[in-house]
């Protein structure tokens, strides 16, 4: 018997949903897009004083993405409940909460690479301090995984509901807040020359602890959401 | 000899929302046997096919494969079990192609050339056609072609010749014939009359 191994079924779906991605290409056009426009409507609304966007660019920038990794959060398991395609996979000989990592890497390749690649543009256009750039891409490349981990568990939750789009806002957003504080404060700290290792750290240790629990609680909540 | 009895169900219940579809359920099914699940609309036909793929937690009672409790044998359970549900659970933005092999990547694969497969099921010109693309007949076709890509023992199928012409129908009665000579099993709900099969056939009615 040619048995795939684990490994393989992980990249197999990986390359599954990232196949679907490219040819679907609003799934990732649209929380780049979004996120673009948020941080671009700022100096707008608050008026293009430097000091004060080059103070407040952290912030703009950590919520903006965090809104935008929420706007694509449903995306992770709506198509495959909807077309059947997650039962399949709750019916796989291989583990679920493997599998649930191989989609949310997916999701974060999706729509957390994106966000990567563009802020380093938004923070300059912002004014935001060179020494605190190379800090807002660390925290970027730790915390959107954070956010994908995370957001996983509430969509699979509310995968069910008809209308689950505000109760998924409402379970997942308090549980964001501790990543924006982290990652927004090591931005600061790093503008005003500080040492925001301890920042750092803190982010990645959410990551780790996001990476070895969320697929558990994710498939947890997935097989209950379909029963 | 009679044959071994490989999916059993003891004294299951199913309730939803404080009405009971059915309770104290009790059935064996032994190699080359099928079951066929009967009934009105809303009557439990779903829910209890759900129970069996484990999908459903049902309310009382407990299904054994092998003499063992389906939800002590999770991934080992499957790797015998091919379902399909009201949804075909192929990707849309996929091509046919594309879709079989993710089905060998995630069950028991064989060692089946997957052009064959989707020769047998009348799609072999469709296999880089996107899913999207195909009518709603050739979609539950490549559905059903996952049953003969795993080579499972138990098919548990709900309505599987929903949108399908008398022809496929055909073709896939005859696999289903084959699959019980084969000392597969078969759980199905259909309201199409299948008894042209001459397999050893049980009937359950759910709205009696």
């Amino acid at each position: 018997m040619n048995r795939l191994s684990l490994s393989q079924a992980f990249i197999y779906l990986l390359r599954r949903d990232l196949t679907l991605a490219v040819r679907n290409r609003a799934e990732f056009a649209n929380p780049l897009l979004f996120f673009i426009l948020v941080i671009t409507l700022f100096p707008l609304a608050v008026g293009a004083v430097p000091e004060l966007l080059a103070r407040i660019a952290p912030g703009i920038i950590w919520v903006a993405a965090l809104l935008a990794a929420m706007l694509s959060l449903d995306s992770i398991f709506r198509s495959d409940f909807d077309d059947g395609s997650l039962e399949q996979l709750l019916m796989s000989a291989h583990p679920m909460p493997v599998l649930v990592l191989a989609k949310v890497a997916a999701h974060w390749l999706v729509t957390g690479i994106p966000l990567l690649l563009v802020s380093p543009l938004l923070a300059e256009m912002l004014g935001m301090p060179q020494a605190a750039q190379g800090i807002l891409l660390l925290t970027i490349l730790i915390g959107t995984p954070i956010l994908s981990l995370v957001g996983s568990i509430g969509v699979a939750l509310t995968v069910g509901l008809p209308k689950g789009g505000i109760i998924l806002s409402l379970l997942v957003l308090p549980l964001y807040v501790p990543v924006l504080i982290f990652a927004s404060g090591a931005i600061e700290g790093a503008a005003g020359g500080l040492d925001v290792s301890a920042q750092i750290y803190m982010l990645l240790a959410f990551l780790f602890l996001s990476i070895s629990l969320s697929p558990l609680a994710t498939a947890a909540a997935l097989r209950m959401s379909m029963s | 000899m009679s044959e071994p009895v490989l999916l059993q169900i003891e004294n299951l219940a199913c309730i939803r929302d404080d009405t009971v579809l059915f309770e104290h359920l009790n059935l064996s099914l032994a190699e080359g046997q099928m079951l066929l699940v009967e009934g009105s609309n809303g009557s439990g036909k779903t829910s209890l096919l759900r129970i069996l793929t484990g999908l459903k937690m049902a309310d009382e009672g407990n299904v054994y494969w092998r003499g063992k409790a389906i939800d002590q044998l999770a991934g080992e359970y499957y790797e015998q079990v091919g379902y399909v549900g009201h949804h075909d659970g192929i990707k849309r933005g996929l091509t046919c192609l594309e879709n079989l092999r993710l089905v060998q990547a995630m069950g028991k694969p064989t060692e089946l050339d997957l052009d064959t497969v989707l020769d047998r099921v009348n799609l072999y010109r469709y296999g880089d056609t996107l899913v999207a693309s195909l009518s709603a007949g050739q979609k539950r076709r490549l559905a059903l072609a996952r049953l003969i890509v795993t080579e499972s023992l138990l098919w548990i199928l709900d309505e599987p010749f929903t949108s399908l012409d008398k022809k496929s129908m055909g073709y896939f009665e005859s696999l289903f014939a084959q699959h019980l000579q084969q000392q597969g099993i078969i759980v199905m709900t259909s309201h199409h009359d299948i008894s042209m099969l001459g397999c050893d056939l049980q009937r359950l009615n759910l709205s009696t």
